[in-house]
């Protein structure tokens, strides 16, 4: 029997010696990243900052620009729009409650949930008026309640989308409204089982006839079985008057924030890629979005890099999958993306798109956990992505998450719904009064809200 | 005068044999369902193994801990020599069946994959090996 403590011991050696560091000289941002070998290690590296509160302290931002926090007690905020007369929407929320079926989802459910702020999701809206134009918020209101897990958040034509967890509805809106009462009109359904992916992002095509979701995956790699993954791991197209919806891409694993670019009006998405190939596979990517195009998920990833999980694979399938535009690195867990117009917030941050990054959790040294800038040129990337706001994690500890990212075209500044602090962050240059002072020929004396200059749809 | 006695307490106590009797019947069977789920890619059989491994490194954890009690405090004490083969047994049966549990959390196809399986086996067959020496020949003491 001696043989088998022989056998035993340093098999445990070498399988604790299978997960690898990450390499910090590979770069895994733009267009070609660099992708390792794959490391599927027994025990996956993980790593969860606890939250824990901001004392006196904020977020950081570059030279030249300031940070304030415009809400605080939220539930659980997301997702934030922009209304024409320059309120702001906040989405809260907390939606998928899939079954777990094996023993690990239980403890992988009780790891995870240490990262994650305690509050409950409000289910609800909230409102934002900021009635004297100061940057800071005069009133904090419930908008509509009732909903299920609400996160992508449209307005096309004084109808105010919202899609929850299970499916699109929709309100009409009056300029100046401070609540909506009522459940709303049902447009759609929206693929809901299991919701191990729950986030619905959307987005309305720039002339606001078509309404675009992205719906996650049931799984990270195909392990609950491909009979659940019907239509998930996919963007839908939905006709904005009949609510009918076609599958626009497939295989994009978890499409957690749609926008149009303001250049080329195409989709692009943020996407979070598969977890437990090593601390530095799969990486998060920004791409726009073509119709009808296959992004690999599950049988591959970046393209033709055969994901071995997932069985039977299908040769077919990964032959024609599309390489993504822009990598953001690994679990950095993107969760929000908007485009700059009009000189966005200035200097470095005049062209290109603003990334939310939740954070990762599958790797020792944490990624994320802030919010980048990608420049554009010509209305495609160019170049590394900038901080933009860090500071989040703090001797260990995550004091917040950043979910997503607005930019307020009206007032040239950028809007940032943080989960775990439950704060939405107010990201301005210095002197921000520089549209509302010196731009602001147009508001009447006595309305105290900035002009509504923001277009009808986002 | 010679005389010859049987000493016709078991080697494991009742409670003890019930206890092994759960990793001797759920390793084999992750070792069943492992195997059908490397012939049908079907995910509900790897979800199966999972389950059984899970319960069976329980229990097995449980026999370790009560062969250790018994070897130093009880009746195993008179078999001193049968009781450090079988608390090997067990012993490496219980790593072997965590390391499993491991391998199992893996997803999809590298849930089992060639390690998953042989940890199955030798999980299976150190259950056996284990059946046999507690539940097995009773000790018989000849004085002469």
């Amino acid at each position: 029997m001696n043989r088998l403590a022989h056998l035993v011991l340093p098999l445990t050696i070498a399988l604790a010696a299978c997960q690898v560091g990450s390499d910090p000289d590979l770069d895994q941002t733009g267009d070609q990243p660099e992708l390792p070998e794959q490391n599927d290690a027994l025990v996956p590296a993980m790593e969860i900052p606890t939250p824990e509160g901001w004392g006196d302290e904020l977020p950081i931002v570059p030279e030249g620009y300031t940070v304030s926090a415009i809400a605080q007690d939220l539930k659980i905020p997301r997702q934030t729009l922009v209304l024409p007369n320059g309120d702001i929407l906040v989405a809260e929320g907390s939606g998928g409650k899939a079954p777990k079926l094996r023993p690990k989802d239980v403890i992988a459910g009780w790891i995870k949930k240490r990262g994650k702020s305690p509050v409950e999701g409000g289910d609800r809206l909230t409102l934002l008026r900021d009635e004297d134009g100061d940057g800071q918020t005069d009133l904090q209101t419930t908008f509509i309640e009732g909903l299920d897990a609400p996160y992508g958040l449209a307005l096309v034509d004084g109808t105010l989308y919202v899609a929850n967890q299970g499916n699109l509805v929709s309100f009409e809106y009056t300029e100046g409204a401070t609540r909506i009462a009522g459940s709303g009109t049902e447009v759609t359904k929206l693929p809901a089982k299991i919701n191990h992916h729950w986030t619905k992002a959307m987005t309305a095509s720039p002339d606001g006839s078509k309404l675009y979701v992205g719906i996650g995956s049931n799984s990270n790699v195909g392990e609950r079985g491909m009979d659940v993954e019907e239509d998930r791991a996919v963007i839908w197209e939905i006709d904005r008057e009949t609510g009918a919806s076609r599958i626009f891409a497939s295989g994009i694993r978890n499409p957690t924030a749609l926008a149009f670019d303001p250049w080329n009006e195409q989709l692009w998405a943020v996407v979070n890629e598969r977890d437990e190939l090593g601390p530095q596979l799969v990486p998060d990517y920004l791409t726009s979005v073509r119709d009808g195009a296959f992004y690999g998920w599950p049988y591959s990833y970046y393209g033709q890099n055969v994901d071995p999980r997932i069985k039977p694979a299908r040769p077919d399938l990964v032959n024609k999958a599309v390489v993504p535009d822009y990598a953001l690195g690994s679990h950095v867990a993107a969760l929000g993306v908007d485009f700059t117009t009009d000189g966005g917030l200035g200097g470095r941050f005049a062209e290109g798109a603003f990334v939310g990054m939740h954070g990762s959790w599958n790797r020792a040294d944490p990624s994320g956990y802030k919010v980048v800038f990608v420049p554009f040129r010509g209305g495609r990337p160019s170049g590394e992505p900038i901080d933009l706001l860090t500071g989040f994690l703090k001797d260990g500890h995550a004091r917040g998450r950043p979910v997503g990212v607005t930019y307020d075209e009206a007032r040239g500044v950028l809007y940032v719904a943080d989960d775990v602090s439950n704060t939405v962050w107010r990201i301005a240059p210095r002197g921000a009064a520089r549209r509302n002072s010196s731009g602001d020929t147009t508001q009447l004396p006595g309305d105290p809200r900035p002009p509504s200059t923001a277009p009808t749809t986002r | 005068m010679d005389r010859t006695v049987t000493n016709s307490r078991s080697f494991a106590n009742p409670l003890h044999a019930i206890l092994l009797a759960f990793p001797v019947a759920l390793y084999p069977a992750a070792l069943l369902t492992d195997i059908t789920y490397l012939n049908t890619a079907e995910i509900q059989w790897t979800n199966f193994s999972s389950w059984l491994i899970a319960g069976a490194d329980l229990f097995a954890g449980l026999v370790l801990a009560s062969a250790l009690l018994a070897i130093f405090f009880g009746r195993a004490r008179h078999a001193k020599g049968r009781g450090t083969l079988y608390l090997i047994v067990i012993a490496a049966m219980f790593g072997l069946g965590v390391l499993n549990a491991f391998q199992h959390a893996r997803d999809g196809w590298h849930s089992v994959g060639t390690l998953g399986l042989v940890l199955s086996i030798l999980c299976s067959i150190l259950a056996l090996i284990a059946a046999f020496i507690a539940y097995g020949t009773q000790t018989v003491e000849k004085r002469a």
